[in-house]
């Protein structure tokens, strides 16, 4: 037999021009990258929303603001802006904003904790498996639906106890957003408790501590972080809420510090001012986005804070 | 079978009292779910000695251990059968009857793995006590000083007492975990494999606390390394896929052991 | 121990246990408030508008005339906006997951989109409204149509796509994507072949519990100018002669269930509300329903279940 020469093996092996292989991996590479061009400019969307949003309420304000002086729209007590005497003052939309998130939170922060940690300390595991998925679906009502509840069914109720207490009030909006919001800070508060290790309860365990000794003294201040950023999300759920108010607590800017009261907060003023005609360009119509800023503003500010808390608490643990 | 070596040394050293029983497992068998962990365990715990628990990995030592402070009810599925008596007053830990709670107002543990509580070194020394309803600011001071310094921390955190448990080094934490646990005077203290996560120094100050505490507090100790248990102990019981093949001294368990597969153990021919 | 600190022990725990047990009354107590409040908003419901519910009240335009009003154009209204909402964000969604679990490097461009999809979902939903009504229905030109809340709700529900897509995508074990590239598969074939098949499951979860909310929310569609009384239906995207599709749709107007029941809600008049309670049942019995659709599947998921 003889040898084979190099030659021989190059041959044998190579069934096409190495310019087509080179032309195939190149065209395959072309295409890869375009399909991962495509899917970041996708991904881009989502900063592509945020500039967006900035840019409007920026600049539909900006429009306001050649108007209105910020001091009269941060000190002026009364908000009419459709009046024939217009007042631009925020302060009424930001008292209904304040009042009515309030009484919600005084609902579901609490009841949303209780909830949390008996589902993770203290409930069998058959309970929380039908629990849970009924609180989501608690959350996954419309709101409208909750607005109807919290006018026609809420109110009177509220009436007979209190006789006194006007058709469009803050107080049965706030009572039926804060059992909506339960759901939202009773799941998240458990996943962070859920989350603290076994070896701190066993730990407390061993110290002879009972099962509410080790879920208040030890479970919860271990999964602080987590359920202040539940909190935080509560918070920001109820500033933001539009149609229950909307519907339950009236449309008429009212600067009160009192529940019993009607008032508009900032999302029912936008959401009434949209239901009319609003000619592009009026100044009305650059009065929902500077509300909007205004709400935009509060909300950030609530996320940072929640984001510095949660930073410094998880150093801790 | 267990033996018991040189039964009659020990039993004259009981009848003259110089050796006292604190407790005692009776036929103690465990399930988890189907799986039977311990087989029929008869093992003694001598008053104010250190017992090591020794044997190789999944032979139930831990098992056996979270026995005595019912650390077991906290998980689904697990069933007791036999007793663990603990004298004089003759209770049986695992009678359902018996409050875990109870059991574990008598009896401490220390970890594997340091688990300090996200709270002060002080709260985490005084826990025990307020978990005992003990709100007396004078009285906690006392118990939590005397706690440390006989976990041998004290002249290194008395002046940061209210820092946080988790700025410590883990041999720091772990004496602080035994100072927890002795804030309560218990009268049994387990450990389970105190030092497996620690360095060889920090290891060594724990070896030496455990040796001065016994002292004052019954010692069980679970650990995978034969050196250990030859330091630090006065009885030694060799444990083997859930049965308790040899007990006695440690000082003739390592020399003479009586049973074949202990001495191929402790020679490190197997595990 | 003696007998005196035994007894001590057991008065302690005794009296510490009675909290356990009022603890554990007072969480099952919150726990109903929370789902009887449901139960009874419900039931309130169906009492006041199942009466109703019939078929003339599906297929009839609403009126003036409580007895005759019908949410025919609400609902079609709902499902041509349900159209275009699914169009809008089920591609981005999974694009964007796609991107952000297969392709995305590490540096400051990921942190941004990463730190926008989250900031996105925390913003209220009126924002949305007002970003629509500057951009889509003015800027854009798109005025007040199905395509501009299609747009806008797709926005809206876009974190919750993605956020579903990245999680199906990560429970795939990464045996599987190696497997796939050591046989010379290139990133996209590994993507299109295995990846994104094996975790269509989790993305659906995602998408149904998006457009659950979607159909629920009114807010940003009343800001966009969703007409509160319309008797008309937009232009039929199947038509009868060529060029037998047609998109005129996408630009008329309109108004969704929400929008119809928070328009009958608001009048006095009590007959009107009951029609809202019908609507109200129709709208939460869908809800419910997407719901109910998207745990099942999760829950199949779960178990491991081969479909």
């Amino acid at each position: 037999m003889s040898a084979l020469t190099r030659a021989d093996v190059a041959i044998v092996v190579t069934t096409d021009k190495v310019s087509d292989r080179l032309a195939r991996r190149m065209s395959r590479n072309l295409r890869e990258r375009v399909i991962e061009s495509i899917l970041f400019l996708a991904a881009l969307v989502s900063v592509a929303t945020t500039v967006a949003i900035v840019l409007v309420l920026l600049t539909e304000s900006f429009l306001f603001f050649s108007k209105v002086s910020l001091w009269d729209f941060l000190t002026d007590t009364q908000w009419t802006p459709l009046f024939a005497n217009p007042h631009y003052g925020i302060l009424p939309l930001i008292s209904g904003t304040f009042v009515s998130s309030f009484v919600a939170l005084a609902v579901a922060i609490p009841l949303g904790t209780i909830i949390a940690i008996y589902l993770s300390e203290f409930a069998p595991h058959t309970v929380r498996e039908v629990a849970k998925p009924c609180l989501e679906m608690l959350g996954g009502v419309p709101t409208i639906v909750y607005g109807y509840f919290a006018l026609l069914f809420v109110t009177p109720l509220l009436q007979k106890f209190f006789p006194s207490l006007p058709g469009f009030n803050l107080l049965s909006a706030g009572l039926v957003m804060g059992i909506m919001i339960i759901p939202y800070i009773s799941s998240v508060s458990e996943d962070a408790m859920r989350a603290v290790p076994m070896s701190l309860r066993e730990g407390s365990y061993a110290m002879g501590a009972t099962r509410f000794q080790t879920a208040i003294r030890v479970v919860t201040p271990a999964a602080f972080s987590g359920i202040a950023a539940a909190y935080i999300l509560g918070i920001s759920r109820a500033v933001g809420e539009t149609m229950i108010l909307a519907v339950a607590a009236g449309t008429q800017p009212n600067l009160t510090w009192d529940p019993t009261e009607s008032a508009a907060t900032i999302t029912a003023y936008i959401v009434q001012v949209a239901l009319g005609d609003l000619p592009h360009g009026s100044i009305a119509y650059q009065t929902i986005f500077a509300a909007g800023l205004a709400l935009c503003l509060i909300t950030l500010t609530f996320n940072v804070i929640g984001h510095l808390l949660r930073k410094r608490f998880r150093q801790i643990y | 079978m267990v033996s018991v070596v040189h039964r009659d040394q020990t039993r004259s050293a009981v009848a003259a009292n110089t050796l006292v029983m604190k407790a005692e497992s009776i036929g103690l068998n465990f399930h988890y779910g189907d799986f039977q962990a311990l087989k029929s365990i008869n093992m003694p715990l001598y008053e104010k000695k250190v017992t090591a628990l020794i044997g190789p990995s999944g032979c139930g030592k831990s098992t056996y251990l979270r026995c005595f402070n019912r650390m077991h009810d906290l998980y689904p599925g697990n069933r007791y059968q036999g007793e663990i008596k603990l004298y004089p007053d003759d209770t049986n830990i695992l009678h359902p009857a018996v409050d875990p709670i109870e059991v574990r107002m008598r009896i401490s543990m220390v970890f594997q793995k340091p688990n300090p509580f996200p709270k002060s070194i002080y709260e985490n020394v005084a826990y025990g006590l307020r978990v005992r309803g003990v709100k007396k600011r004078s009285v906690l001071d006392e118990k939590v000083e005397e706690a440390l310094r006989s976990a041998a921390l004290w002249d290194e955190v008395k002046h940061r007492l209210p820092d946080l448990a988790t700025s410590l080094s883990g041999g720091q934490q772990q004496r602080m975990c035994i100072a927890r646990a002795l804030a309560t005077d218990p009268e049994v203290l387990l450990f389970d494999e105190p030092t497996s996560a620690l360095d060889p120094i920090a290891t060594g100050s724990i070896e030496e606390l455990i040796s001065q505490l016994k002292a004052r507090v019954t010692i069980l100790i679970v650990t995978h390394n034969m050196q250990q248990a030859a330091r630090v102990s006065d009885f030694t019981a060799y444990m083997y896929i859930g049965e308790l093949l040899e007990f006695g001294l440690t000082d003739e368990i390592f020399v003479q052991p009586k049973n074949k597969r202990t001495e191929d153990y402790i020679t490190g021919r197997m595990g | 121990m003696d007998e005196t600190g035994i007894r001590a022990i057991r008065a302690l725990i005794a009296r510490r246990k009675r909290w356990d047990l009022m603890f554990a009354v007072i969480g099952v107590m919150s726990l109903m408030i929370g789902i009887l409040t449901f139960v009874t908003l419900f039931v309130d419901m169906i009492i006041d508008g199942a009466p109703r519910l019939s078929w003339d009240f599906v297929t009839n335009f609403p009126s003036r005339k409580p007895e005759q009003a019908g949410i025919l154009s609400a609902w079609v209204g709902s499902t041509l906006v349900m159209i275009v909402t699914a169009a809008t964000a089920v591609p981005l969604g999974v694009a964007t997951g796609v991107y952000l679990e297969e392709y995305a490097p590490s540096n400051w461009m990921t942190d941004l989109i990463e730190i926008n999809v989250t900031n996105l979902a925390g913003i209220p939903s009126i924002i949305y409204g007002l970003l629509a009504l500057g951009v889509f229905v003015y800027q854009f030109g798109f005025g007040q149509s199905v395509l501009s809340a299609g747009l806008t709700l797709g926005l809206l529900i876009l974190p919750v796509v993605i956020v579903a897509t990245r999680e199906a995508i990560r429970s795939i074990p990464a045996a599987i994507r190696e497997g796939a590239m050591a046989l010379g598969a290139s990133k996209w074939q590994t993507t299109a072949d295995h990846i994104l098949p094996y975790s269509t499951a989790g993305i659906m979860t995602g998408v149904i519990i998006g457009m659950a909310r979607a159909i629920g929310e009114t807010a940003p569609v009343i800001t966009i100018g969703a007409l509160t009384f319309i008797a008309f239906l937009p232009e039929a995207p199947i038509k009868s002669e060529p060029p037998y599709l047609s998109f005129d749709w996408l630009l008329s107007g309109f108004t969704v269930m929400p929008i119809q029941m928070f328009n009958w809600t608001s009048r006095p008049d009590v007959a009107f509300q009951h029609n809202a309670a019908a609507a109200g049942v129709i709208l939460v019995a869908m809800t419910l329903a997407m719901n109910a659709i998207a745990i099942y599947i999760r829950y199949r998921l779960r178990k491991n279940i081969k479909w």
